[in-house]
C-alpha cells in the first residue's frame, strides 16, 4: 500500500450538520466540500448533470447529489434527512445534511442529536436573523459541543471585513445570551469556494483557518465524558457449550467513562456491588474500555443481570429516579395527548410513563418560555415532567448525552413521537 | 490525542455490533441476509464479534438467483463450514417454478428484480420479523436517506416520505403483526472503509474481487462475465482482460472493472483513486434515475 493510502487507516470520525435558512448556502456548501474534497465520483457528477439539464437549468445544481429521492426531485425540496460521507487523510466525515422548511426543527433536532459539531450558515446580506437565533437555540439545546458560524456569500458583500465584524459581534451576543461555548467563525463563499477548503485571495484581511482545516483539528476526544462510569446492559451471553459453560457475558456500548477489570462497580437497580472481573472481545481481552467501545463485561459475582439494567461505578452512581423534567422536541402529526402514556426509551430500558405536567413551552422565535400554552404539536419544544413505571437511572443530558436522552413511542401507532432530554 | 481515542473503524465497528445486539434483543426471529459479497461478509464478521464467545444467535439467509459466480458459492459454504453459522437458501428458481415469478427476456434480463418475491416469500413462511442487510448510504442516494432501523408494511414495502425519526443510538423496532423491520447494521461504512477494515482485520473474500483473467464483454459500458445465462448479441464479442469484481451480485447485471489489484493493499489504493462508484459497475442502477428507489419500496434489500 502506498503510504497516501495507510494514512487513511487511522483516522478520527466526525459527525456534523448543517443549519441555515433557505437558500443560505447549506446544499452548495456542502457540494463544494464534497467537490473541492474530491468525494465526488465522475457517475455521480454525470448524473446530477443529466438531471440539471433535463429541469432546463443552465447551471450543475449540487443540491441533487444530497436531494434522492423521487419526490424531492420532482418537486425540488428536500424532505429527509439524507447522510453523505468523505474523507480526508486526517478524519473521516460523516453529514447529516438536515434541510426542509415545513420540518426544520423535527429534522435539525435529529441531525444534532449524534453530531460532534454544527455549520451555521448566515446569509451575509442579511446578518443575524430570526431562525439563525432558532438554529443556536437547538444547537444548544442538543449539546452539540462545536458551532461553526460560516458566513455566506461574501462575495455579495465585496468581501468586506467590515460587514464580517458586525456579524461576527452580533452572533457573540446570541452565544453569550445561550451560554453557548464554543463557536467559530469563518467568512466564506460557498459558490466560489472561498475559505472552504482553499484559503481565499479575496479576503486576505482573514487570518483564521479555512472551514475545512477546521473540521480536520477541532479537539473532539475530550468532548465525550470519560469519567462517570456507565455501561447499559444491552444483552446477556450465554455460549452454552462445553468449553463456556459458566460463561456469563455482559454485552453493551459503554455510555460514559471508563471500565478496567478490577473497578468496583454496582448493578443497577439491584445496587448490588462486585467487582469487573475481565472485558471481552473476540480478538482478546481488554485492559479498558470506553466510551464509544462495544464490549463484554464479566463480573466477579454472580448477579442478576438483565437488558435494561446498568452497570456503573460504585462510588459514581447515576439518579435513580421515577419522576423527572425533561426538554422534549415533538416529532409527530399527533399533538401530544395531555395526560397520556407513552413508551419511553432510554439506554436499554423500556418502560411507560405519563406526562405528569407541561411547565413550559419555549416560543422558538422570541426563545421566550410561555407557562400558558399547553398545547404540544408537531415541531414543539417544551419542558414537560414525566413519571415513569419503573425508575430510570439517568444523568442529566448537559452532562452526559448518553444517559440524558430518551424517544418517546406511541402505543398504538408504535411511532417514535418524541424526542427528550432530561434536565 | 488521548488515551480515549479511537479510529474511525473502530467506532464503526462499535457501533454496528451496537445495532447487531440491538436486533437480538428487540427481535424474536431475526435473520441476517448474506450475499457472498464483502458487505456481508463483514456484516458476518461483526456479528461474530457481537456475541463472542457464544455462536451468532440468529441465521444468515440466502436468496439465490442462481445466476451466480461458482467462487461465491465455493466460499459461503466454506465459511458457513468453518464457522458453524446457520444459512437458510432461498432460490428464485423455485420462485419462477411456482409461478410467483416472471423471468425477464431479452438481452438484458435479469433476476436481479425478482430476488424481492423470494426474498419477501421467504421472510413470510420463517416468520422473520427482521431482516439485517449489508446495505450501505455511500452506496447510492435512496439509500442515503435509509435509517438504521427502517419499518416495513405487511407487504414489505418501505415508505421513504414517511420514516420514523432515529435519534442518538436508540432505535424502535416496534411494529404491529404481519410487519417486520430490515436493519442496516454498517449504514455509516464506505466503500474505503470496507476495504480498510477486510485489511485491518484480515478477512477471507472471494477470490474474484482480486485481479485475474477472464473472458469479459462490452455491454452498455460494463464488462460483463461470458456465462451461459447471459445471452450475447452477435455484436458483442468475447475478449480475455485482467479485471476484479469492486460488487458481487448478480453475474448478469455486475460488471467487472480492469485492474491489476492482487493483494488488499493494491485494492485499497486503487479505491482511494477510482473516479467512479461501485454502483457504476451495476447495470440494474441504470435503468432510470431511481430505479433503486423504485425497488427499495416494493421489498428490494
Ligand atoms: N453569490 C453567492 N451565491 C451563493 C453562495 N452560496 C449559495 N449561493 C446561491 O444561493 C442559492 C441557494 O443555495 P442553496 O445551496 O440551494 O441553499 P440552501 O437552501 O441553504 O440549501 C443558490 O442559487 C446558490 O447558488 C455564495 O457563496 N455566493
Ligand atoms: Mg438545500
Amino acid at each position: 500500500m502506498s503510504d497516501k493510502t495507510s494514512g487513511y487507516l487511522d483516522m478520527e470520525l466526525l459527525r456534523f450538520t448543517t443549519a441555515g435558512s433557505v437558500d443560505d448556502g447549506k446544499s452548495t456548501l456542502i457540494g463544494r466540500l464534497l467537490y473541492d474534497s474530491k468525494a465526488i465520483f465522475e457517475d455521480q457528477m454525470e448524473a446530477i448533470e443529466i438531471s440539471s439539464k433535463k429541469r432546463g437549468d443552465t447551471e450543475v445544481d449540487l443540491a441533487l447529489l444530497t436531494d434522492g429521492l423521487r419526490a424531492e426531485r420532482e418537486q425540488g425540496i428536500t424532505i429527509d434527512v439524507a447522510y453523505r460521507y468523505f474523507a480526508t487523510p486526517k478524519r473521516k466525515f460523516i453529514i447529516a445534511d438536515t434541510p426542509g422548511h415545513v420540518q426544520y426543527t423535527r429534522n435539525m433536532v435529529t441531525g444534532a442529536s449524534t453530531a460532534n459539531c454544527a455549520l451555521i450558515l448566515v446569509d451575509a446580506r442579511h446578518g443575524v436573523i430570526e431562525q439563525t437565533l432558532r438554529h443556536s437555540y437547538i444547537a444548544n439545546l442538543l449539546q452539540i459541543p462545536h458551532l461553526i458560524v460560516c458566513i455566506n456569500k461574501m462575495d455579495l458583500m465585496s468581501y468586506s471585513e467590515e460587514t464580517y465584524e458586525g456579524i461576527k459581534n452580533e452572533y457573540q451576543k446570541v452565544a453569550d445570551k445561550l451560554n453557548i461555548k464554543d463557536v467559530r467563525f469563518i467568512p466564506i463563499s460557498a459558490k466560489f469556494g472561498d475559505n472552504v477548503v482553499d484559503a481565499s485571495e479575496n479576503m486576505d484581511w482573514y487570518k483564521g483557518e479555512t472551514l475545512l482545516n477546521l473540521l480536520e483539528t477541532i479537539e473532539i476526544v475530550d468532548d465525550r465524558n470519560h469519567k462517570d462510569a456507565r455501561f447499559p446492559v444491552q444483552y446477556v451471553i450465554r455460549p452454552q457449550s462445553d468449553e463456556y459453560h459458566d460463561y456469563r457475558g455482559f454485552a453493551g456500548r459503554v455510555a460514559s467513562g471508563v471500565f478496567k477489570p478490577g473497578d468496583k462497580v454496582k448493578v443497577l437497580p439491584s445496587g448490588k456491588e462486585t467487582t469487573i472481573k475481565a472485558i471481552d472481545t473476540l480478538n482478546g481481552e481488554l485492559d479498558m474500555a470506553f466510551s464509544p467501545q462495544s464490549v463484554t463485561l464479566r463480573l466477579s459475582d454472580e448477579i442478576d443481570t438483565s437488558r435494561g439494567d446498568m452497570i456503573v461505578a460504585a462510588d459514581d452512581v447515576p439518579h435513580i429516579e421515577k419522576e423527572f423534567d425533561a426538554m422534549v422536541c415533538w416529532m409527530n402529526e399527533r399533538p401530544m395527548i395531555p395526560g397520556g402514556k407513552y413508551t419511553i426509551k432510554h439506554t436499554t430500558n423500556e418502560t411507560r410513563c405519563v406526562v405528569r405536567n407541561v411547565n413550559f413551552k419555549v416560543d422558538i422565535n422570541s426563545l421566550e418560555e410561555r407557562t400558558n400554552d399547553k398545547v404540544i404539536g408537531l415541531n414543539d419544544i417544551a419542558c414537560l415532567t414525566f413519571k415513569t413505571a419503573k425508575p430510570l437511572f439517568f444523568d442529566s443530558y448537559n452532562k452526559n448525552r448518553n444517559t440524558g436522552s430518551f424517544i418517546l413511542i406511541d402505543e398504538g401507532t408504535n411511532e417514535t413521537v418524541a424526542a427528550g432530554m432530561i434536565r | 490525542m488521548n488515551e480515549y481515542n479511537i479510529n474511525h473503524l473502530r467506532e464503526l465497528e462499535a457501533e454496528s455490533i451496537y445495532v447487531i445486539r440491538e436486533v437480538a434483543a428487540q427481535f424474536e426471529n431475526p435473520v441476517m441476509l448474506f450475499s457472498g459479497g464483502k458487505d456481508s461478509i463483514i456484516m458476518f464478521h461483526l456479528a461474530r464479534k457481537a456475541f463472542a464467545p457464544a455462536k451468532v444467535p440468529f441465521a444468515l439467509m440466502h436468496v439465490d438467483t442462481g445466476h451466480n459466480f461458482p467462487e461465491t458459492i465455493e466460499f459461503r459454504d466454506k465459511l458457513m463450514k468453518e464457522t458453524g453459522a446457520r444459512i437458510i437458501v432461498r432460490y428464485v428458481q423455485d420462485s419462477i417454478d411456482q409461478g410467483k415469478a416472471v423471468e425477464e427476456t431479452g438481452f438484458d434480463a435479469s433476476r436481479n428484480k425478482l430476488q424481492t418475491v423470494t426474498l419477501l416469500d421467504g421472510l413470510e413462511e420463517l416468520q422473520v420479523d427482521c431482516a439485517m442487510g449489508g446495505g450501505r448510504r455511500d452506496e447510492e442516494k435512496a439509500r442515503a436517506k435509509e435509517r438504521f432501523f427502517s419499518h416495513r408494511d405487511e407487504f414489505g414495502q418501505w415508505d421513504p416520505k414517511n420514516q420514523r425519526p432515529e435519534l442518538w443510538n436508540l432505535f424502535n423496532g416496534k411494529k404491529n403483526m404481519g410487519e417486520h423491520f430490515r436493519v442496516f447494521p454498517i449504514s455509516n461504512w464506505t466503500e474505503m472503509d470496507v476495504w480498510q477494515y477486510i485489511y485491518l482485520e484480515n478477512i477471507d473474500i472471494p477470490k474474484i474481487y482480486f485481479s485475474h483473467e477472464r473472458e469479459v464483454f462490452l455491454r452498455h459500458g460494463n464488462l460483463l462475465s461470458v456465462s451461459d445465462f447471459i445471452p450475447m448479441r452477435d455484436t458483442e464479442k468475447v475478449e480475455k482482460r485482467i479485471v476484479r469484481f469492486r460488487t458481487i451480485g448478480d453475474a448478469t447485471c455486475t460488471g467487472a472493472v480492469e485492474s491489476k489489484a492482487h493483494t488488499l493493499e493494491d485494492i485499497i489504493d486503487e479505491v482511494a483513486a477510482t473516479r467512479t462508484t461501485e454502483r457504476g459497475t451495476r447495470h440494474d442502477d441504470k435503468r432510470s434515475e431511481t430505479a433503486m428507489e423504485d425497488r427499495k419500496k416494493e421489498g428490494y434489500f
